[in-house]
């Protein structure tokens, strides 16, 4: 059983409180993300789980023991670095193999060992060559290879994949997913690329400043974000975030928008009417996905939680699939996703539809959602 | 860079790389001469040395300053040449030298893989070190070595040399390793491997260039150490500089300038050996300290 | 391994005595190391501090009697001697050292056939041990079968060069041999600057229209500044605790004419029993290296904060 427990667990350096009160269940075979920018605690709590670092307080429990007190090599975990950090002085096969020597396994088991592993990932054929001989594809599968030997409960990940190039990293990105599918491993991957995230998580942990801020599946955390932060962080182009005033109009609640001359009324999904209501006559945040923001070509007819306004377009990107149009909407930027046929110039006023049902609502003092 | 001639015109061209190379020569044989004017001065007889002039070649070559030099001339009272010093100082260089690398490369290791608290201004207070005139430290140490024992000896030289040239040998090493990533040691600790294992397997293998650099610096620095040699030993025991200085004053009978000469290039020939054979380790020594701020 | 429950009801295994063994491991390798740094540097810094302040003589004593020994160092024409040396010195030294170490690594960085021999031939007297410069140098210098004898036979009957000799003179065959012996390693320094010049800058520069000597004055040089800091902070201090060179060259001489204060703590310490005021003298140095180099790396590291 691969189970991951952590319960609350603190960093302190000094007064300074790199983690504050850390609670994450990771299920046996399940692949955790942890994401979030530089400075947010991921990496801190990924080296805390291997035993590099210190717990302050708490605990954290791998396969149901508690671990805060057994160093790196008795917690049955396997890491991936972000440098690949292999042995310069060895060969891959030492490097596949020095974590078994170092643990006297018979010399038949290691060999069968890294052959079994050389298989997997495909590096049989540079097994007796040096890590500098190797291009940065192959070395990372090494790094994995490494890992893969030692068989181990958990597998730990920092960034394996932010020093290849981009093609590459789509092509190893769909590798260790493939490899977590036949394997069935309980995985922890710290990333900071939230397409990484998205795309190999069963679950999302969202994190800044020493705080999960979400922890959920991609498409809950994409569709439903916890809080601004969230919002903001998670989607490329990020979400738009509007200041806007909450209004009434035909029974319902919702905000009111404006591209600098007409202003147009967004109604709030049913869902939070409540809690919108509240919030009448004040400002609050209005989160709408660029996808959300389209036109007829994409998206087909008007319906009831769709509505189709002008807006003036400010600047055009092509980006092949999509067109990114920009448009104002109180004053703030907003991008909306057209059709790559839709004929839009800047300076043109186009026909934009808005889709209503995923709008939502922030706090914008506190940056929590308003449900 | 950039080759900032390219952009004259022909003719000045021609001319100033001329005298580019004429200056780059005389300079050149400016720091030869004496070099040249050494072994030179070493194979002359006293006879010739008067009838010539410093620049002259010998009228035949002689190899007896280099047999006085080496086995009867005079360093004070004692008249047995330089071969004892010269296997004195051999005789403390090498282990110096060794244990100093050894202790340094750990002390490097150390101080870039396994950071604690406090280890960065140990750091610094062993950096600072390196800048003190050792003037200030000779009285205490030499009454230290006599509480230990070992004044007028070569272990208490080992000592000494040991002690003053771990900062410089600590700056190498942990200069180099931070240049290594320390997910390596992140990732020997998780496959399992300790503090030793670490050490030996994955750090020291990688180490050879800088061994050399702090291997070649502590030698040259210690072979042609005076001060402590002067200080702390004493008659038989001297080292190699200390009796060729020695050598040079003592003042009994007639100035032997050939000697003195074969006896300077004999203090100075290990080093210069290891000055050719690895000039460019010896370099890297010199700016690895030179950047010690 | 023994096991314990935890706060949340899982097994927690306790630590071993090796993994206790295994975090103070580098702490106990340290250990010596710290305790060398702590009591052969400071400890004895501090203990030769403490004699300065004694009446110690052939026998060190531990009873303070206050200024004494700085009182009587001051008095010392020797003392004074030693420091208008180390002004001349040093001064000469290290502005010699610089100018012709810069010349140098300019010359050899216009693409020279040969240049790795050139540098080799540069930079071998650091090689060599300041006794042995000082004992070539000794036998170059001397009047009467050296240099002087040499021109003379060339047919210049009156020359005269006995520096070595000659009282208030003696001090500059020092520095002749000292920058001798170090300008190989200042233009080693420069020359490892000036590869470090960022090629985009000069071809800019050239592009501009800016004369090779413009580029050099007004770009390349003012670069080197790093490299200037270092040398000047190595150059100080060899300068400051220069002995060696002194002993072998002139031995101090003609009478004390070229002490230099390293020397004349070696002599008053060692020679002459008076341990007392060596320990004031040596105390004078050390203040003397701080005050120099301290300024200078910290202005330096001050300004690498600030630059980049």
């Amino acid at each position: 059983m691969s189970t991951l427990s952590i319960i609350n667990v603190k960093k302190r350096y000094g007064p300074v409180e790199v983690l504050k009160g850390i609670d994450i269940d990771v299920k046996d075979g399940e692949f955790l993300i942890l994401v979030g920018p530089s400075g947010c605690g991921k990496s801190t709590l990924l080296n805390m789980i291997a035993g590099l670092d210190t717990i302050t307080s708490g605990e954290i429990a791998i396969g149901g023991r508690v671990v805060n007190d057994l160093s790196p090599k008795d917690r049955d975990i396997a890491m991936v670095f972000q440098s690949y950090a292999l042995y310069p002085n060895m060969t891959v096969r030492n490097n596949i193999s020095f974590g078994l020597k170092i643990r006297k396994i018979p010399k038949g088991k290691q060999e069968e060992t890294v052959n079994r592993v050389a298989k997997l990932l495909q590096i049989e054929a540079l097994l007796d060559r040096m890590p500098s001989q190797l291009s940065g594809g192959q070395r990372q599968r090494v790094a994995m290879g490494r890992a893969l030997a030692r068989d181990p409960a958990l597998f730990l990940f920092d960034e394996p994949l932010s020093n290849l190039d981009a093609k590459l990293r789509v092509e190893m990105r769909a590798e260790i997913k493939l490899l977590h599918d036949r394997l069935g491993a309980t995985i922890v991957y710290v990333t900071h690329d939230q397409i990484e995230a998205m795309t190999l998580g069963d679950r999302i942990a969202v994190m800044k400043g020493g705080e999960v801020h979400q922890l959920a599946t991609p498409q809950e955390v994409y569709d439903d974000p916890a809080d601004l932060f969230v919002a903001g962080f998670i989607g490329s182009p990020p979400m738009n975030l509007v200041r806007a005033p909450v209004a009434h109009k035909n029974g319902k609640v919702g905000v009111n928008l404006h591209d600098g001359g007409e202003t147009f009324f967004l109604a709030a999904p049913d869902a939070v009417q409540n809690g919108l209501s509240a919030w009448n006559g004040s400002e609050v945040v209005v989160g709408i996905r660029p996808e959300q923001i389209t036109d007829d070509l994409a998206r087909g007819h008007e319906r009831s939680d769709r509505i189709k306004r002008r807006a003036k377009v400010d600047v055009v990107h092509p980006t092949g699939p999509d067109t990114l149009v920009l448009i104002q909407l109180n004053d703030t930027p907003v991008t909306c996703r057209v059709h790559p046929e839709t004929r839009v110039q800047s300076g043109d006023n186009a026909d934009l539809m808005f889709d209503l049902s995923k709008l939502v609502f922030f706090d914008p003092d506190k940056e929590t959602r308003i449900r | 860079m950039a080759d900032t001639s390219q952009t004259q015109t022909a003719g000045p061209q021609w001319l100033g790389r001329a005298v580019l190379y004429a200056l780059l020569v005389v300079f050149a044989v400016y720091y030869l001469m004496p070099l040249f004017v050494m072994i030179t001065t070493s194979l002359k007889t006293l006879d010739d040395i008067r009838a010539g002039n410093l620049v002259a070649l010998p009228e035949e070559i002689s190899f007896a300053a280099w047999v006085k030099a080496w086995g009867t001339a005079c360093t004070g009272v004692e008249c047995n040449g330089l071969k004892g010093n010269f296997l004195n100082s051999v005789s403390f260089v090498v282990p110096a030298v060794i244990i100093s690398t050894l202790v340094g490369a750990f002390n490097g290791y150390v101080l870039t893989m396994w950071r604690f608290r406090g280890s960065d201004v140990l750091f610094t207070l062993l950096l600072l070190g390196c800048f003190i005139p050792f003037q200030v430290i000779l009285l205490p140490m030499a009454q230290t070595l006599g509480y230990l024992g070992i004044a007028n000896s070569i272990p208490g030289l080992i000592f000494v040399h040991v002690v003053y040239g771990l900062a410089f040998t600590t700056l190498f090493f942990r200069n180099f390793y931070v240049t290594v990533p320390s997910d390596l040691t992140k990732a020997a600790r998780i496959d399992g491997a300790g503090f030793f294992t670490i050490f030996w397997r994955i750090i020291l293998p990688l180490s050879p260039a800088i061994i050399v650099v702090s291997v070649i610096w502590q030698f040259t620095q210690i072979w042609n150490d005076f001060l402590f040699g002067v200080v702390f030993s004493s008659g038989e025991r001297q080292p190699i500089t200390v009796a060729l200085n020695n050598l040079v004053n003592t003042s009994t009978g007639i100035k032997e300038y050939n000697v003195d000469m074969s006896a300077a290039i004999i203090a100075g020939l290990p080093t210069l050996f290891v000055y050719v054979v690895a000039g460019k380790y010896f370099l890297r020594g010199l700016t690895a300290g030179a950047v010690k701020g | 391994m023994t096991t314990a429950t935890s706060a949340s009801g899982l097994d927690r295994p306790r630590k071993r005595f090796a993994d206790y063994l295994e975090t103070a491991l580098p702490k106990i390798v340290l250990g010596p190391t710290l305790l060398i740094a702590l009591f052969f540097i400071y400890g004895f810094i501090i203990w030769t501090g403490w004699l300065s302040f004694t009446d110690s003589r052939l026998l060190p004593r531990y009873e303070l009697a206050g200024f004494v020994q700085y009182v009587t160092l001051f008095e010392n024409e020797r003392w004074w001697t030693a420091l208008r040396n180390l002004g001349i010195f040093g001064g000469l030294f290290i502005l010699v050292c610089l100018v012709v170490g810069l010349l140098l690594a300019i010359l050899l960085d216009q693409r020279i056939r040969a240049e790795g021999i050139l540098r080799a031939v540069y930079l071998y007297p650091m090689a060599l041990s300041f006794i042995v410069t000082g004992t070539a140098w000794r036998w170059i210098l001397n009047p009467g079968l050296g240099l002087q004898n040499l021109i003379r036979q060339m047919g210049f009957e009156s020359f005269t060069f006995d520096w070595i000799v000659t009282p208030g003179m003696s001090i500059y065959t020092v520095v002749i041999a000292g920058a001798w012996q170090s300008t190989g390693f200042v233009m080693a320094l420069f020359l490892a600057g000036l590869r470090g010049v960022d090629d985009a800058i000069i071809k800019a520069a050239q592009v501009d229209g800016a004369s090779p000597t413009r580029i050099y004055t007004s770009i390349i040089i003012p670069s080197l500044r790093p490299v200037f800091f270092s040398a000047l902070i190595i150059l100080s201090h060899i300068a400051i605790k220069s002995f060696d060179l002194v002993m072998a060259l002139t031995g101090g001489g003609p009478g004390f004419s070229s002490d230099l204060p390293a020397t004349f703590m070696y002599t008053f310490a060692f020679n002459r029993n008076q341990i007392g005021l060596g320990a004031a003298s040596a105390i004078i140095m050390l203040m003397t290296v701080v005050a120099i180099i301290v300024p200078l790396m910290y202005s330096e590291t001050r300004r690498g904060h600030l630059g980049r």
